[in-house]
């Protein structure tokens, strides 16, 4: 898993509530068998014509999107199917950070497996990043998840909250699956004790 | 301490855990399917891992297979190839896989419970949202990521936080017409699709005792489209009754012993609930969705709400972009508008019982014309029983397509599809922008009313040709 420890970036903004993962990336890309190249598939419905041509208009297809690490999305942000793909895309084109009031649950699991920081902000916070993205849109921002903030260009810097577990999972760039794997004796007990 | 049923399985199932971190959940039953697994075997042969226990891993293919020309070779090349994959995976790790040419294949969640595999008290996952299905038989189901896939075949264990519980009570009795799926979209319509969001559901209450099992894997199916991780019902008599002689069951003293088990299961008097929410089924009507999340329903006599009514200035943006996306405008009702596309199918309503309740209704009546309805059973074995009926006889004399089991137009990958700017009346659970086909537009309803709609050629309530 790739490491994370500090971003430097300007947002993109997509203000929708309740952004599901068939909009994150519609089911007829999950036919692939690898999880590399799905960056152009993000958002395939919302960015792309029916001839495949780019929607000039969505935000993704614009100037702004080049280099952005930082999604702002509406609240409820990845609702919908359990498909790791949508982690996938969104790292794909760029991203490391999704700011959002909430996300559905399993898509934060699949998120935080895949170096992308979901940071949950309060609604105010939330409501002042959209106006500030939406009048300047190159504004930067610093994610430092040591510290666990989220800095504004003023210098102002809001909290977040993340489980210290995964925190340490990004941190490091290791995943899980070593930790998991290195409680072998346990499982196996269990599974004796259990006549699994 | 009085415990409810999800952490009494809970509890049974942490192997282990550290400060500030995540248990370790054993997991009784893992399902997989072509879709989400292919990059979990990929990490496994990096790695040179093994699949820790294939016994408690089953298999079969839905997502992306064909539901017609079964005999031939599948035209899309890429799902040809992901079943490719999950064929070769299967036989390298030791994997039962129920596949093409087997009796038992079908829809994950409609196999699971169907062969005896869903048990009360176990733990299971799948690499699909709709897991959350097994929960109607007192199991803690839910659907996980690729990664989790992968963590699950290496070591049968899963990283989790203890998920808060919600009550979600139901009494009275449900009218004619009225069905489980319209307690879970009245649900969902209720509480929003984030309503449940960090929370496993118990639904309690004597509406939900009187449903057949079927009818409660309905009802849990779309717990996720209430944001919760997991619905759940308490074993019963009913319960037990179903799992009873099925072919993965226990059978002699390991049943006794099972069943002595399942009902220690039931939530503790005097337990508590982090939240609870409560439903009157006496009030309930047939539901619709009029916009794209399961949670913009509506009973189905109801006027499409006004976004200007909305004090959330981001709700009424959701539901204006809702209703453009639909072409439907504020006020409008749903009753006599105009379907293209009738999709009975589905892990929320592709069971015996919901073809029974459609081909009770379409008996000696036609689908109206210019209306194309696919019928789509859940598993091979319900086309079978299906068939022993003369349930297929029914829905092919009135016009409709009688097809082979899998997920088919729920989220058509395999070719079932909606054409953009069609509407669609479906059994299915997500209405979202191009679920069921780039620009095809969805209502979802109960397969009474997808029957009922079929026959009219229009949206149709139930119970005026009851």
């Amino acid at each position: 898993m790739a490491q994370f420890t500090t971003i430097t970036s300007h947002a993109v903004a997509i203000p929708s509530n309740d952004i599901d993962t068939d909009q994150i990336v519609p089911a007829r890309y999950l036919k692939m068998t690898d999880k590399a190249g799905l960056g152009a598939a993000l958002f395939a419905d919302w960015r792309y014509n029916a001839d495949g041509s780019p929607k000039p208009d969505f935000i993704l297809n614009t100037p702004v999107a080049q280099g952005a690490q930082i999604l702002l999305a509406g609240d409820n942000f990845g609702c919908g199917s359990s498909r790791e793909h949508a982690p996938w895309a969104l790292t794909g084109f760029g991203f490391r950070a999704v700011v959002s009031t909430s996300f559905a649950d399993i898509f934060q699991n699949n998120a935080l497996k895949n170096g992308l920081l979901p940071i949950i902000v309060t609604p105010d916070v939330h409501a002042e990043l959209m106006a500030l993205v939406a009048k300047n849109p190159g504004s930067e921002f610093v994610v430092d998840l040591e510290k666990q903030t989220f800095t504004l260009p003023g210098g102002r810097a809001v909290s977040f909250a993340i489980d210290p577990f995964s925190k340490t999972c990004l941190l490091k760039g290791t995943d899980e699956l070593g930790y998991l794997l290195s409680f072998e004796r346990q499982i196996a007990a269990f599974e004796s004790a259990h006549s699994v | 301490m009085p415990r409810t049923l999800f952490e009494k399985i809970w509890d049974s199932h942490v192997v282990a855990q550290e400060p500030g971190a995540p248990a370790l959940l054993y997991i009784d039953l893992h399902l997989i399917h072509e879709v989400t697994s292919p990059q979990a075997f990929t990490g496994l042969r990096q790695r040179g891992l093994k699949v820790r226990r294939p016994n408690r891993t089953v298999a079969t293919m839905d997502h992306s297979i064909p539901t017609i020309n079964r005999g031939l070779p599948i035209v899309d090349p890429m799902a040809a190839k992901q079943i490719q994959y999950l064929e070769d995976n299967c036989k390298e790790f030791g994997i039962p896989l129920h596949g093409m040419e087997s009796k038992h294949r079908g829809i994950v969640h409609v196999i699971g419970p169907e062969l005896g595999l869903t048990q009360p008290g176990m733990t299971i996952v799948c690499g699909d949202s709709h897991t959350s299905t097994h929960g109607a038989l007192g199991a803690l189901a839910f659907g996980i990521g690729t990664s989790e896939v992968e963590h699950v075949l290496a070591s049968q264990c899963l990283l989790q936080h203890k998920a808060k519980t919600c009550e979600v009570r139901v009494e009275g009795r449900l009218a004619p017409g009225v069905s489980s799926k319209d307690i879970i979209l009245a649900l969902i319509a209720e509480i929003g699709i984030g309503g449940g969001t960090g929370h496993v559901f118990e639904y309690t209450g004597s509406a939900i005792r009187a449903l057949t099992v079927e009818e409660r894997m309905t009802v849990c199916n779309m717990s996720i489209e209430g944001g919760a991780r997991g619905g759940t019902v308490a074993p019963d008599d009913t319960t037990i009754q179903y799992v009873a002689g099925r072919e993965f069951a226990p059978t002699g003293a390991a049943w006794d012993a099972a069943v002595t088990r399942w009902r220690d299961l039931p939530t503790d008097e005097g337990a508590t609930y982090d939240k609870a929410v409560t439903l009157d089924a006496n009030k309930l009507a047939p539901m619709i969705t009029y916009g794209t999340n399961p949670g913009m329903g509506m009973p189905i006599t109801a006027r499409i709400p006004d976004p200007m009514d909305l004090g959330d200035l981001n709700q009424r943006a959701a539901l204006d972009k809702a209703l453009k996306y639909m072409a439907l405008q504020p006020g409008q009702p749903l009753l006599g508008h105009d379907v293209n596309v009738v999709f009975i199918g589905s892990c929320t309503n592709s069971r015996i019982s919901d073809l029974r309740l459609a081909a009770g209704l379409m008996k000696d009546r036609k689908v109206a014309p210019g209306v194309r309805m696919l019928v789509v059973p859940g598993s091979q074995d319900v086309k079978n029983q299906a068939e022993a009926e003369g349930l297929d006889a029914v829905f092919k004399r009135a016009g409709a397509e009688w097809r082979e089991a899998g997920c088919s137009m729920c989220i058509a990958m395999n070719g079932d599809q909606l054409e953009p700017g069609q509407y669609a009346v479906s059994t299915s659970n997500r209405n979202f922008e191009g679920r069921q086909g780039k620009g095809g537009r969805t209502f979802l309803v109960s397969p009474l009313t997808a029957a009922a709609t079929a026959i009219a050629g229009k949206i149709t309530d139930v119970r005026t040709m009851l």
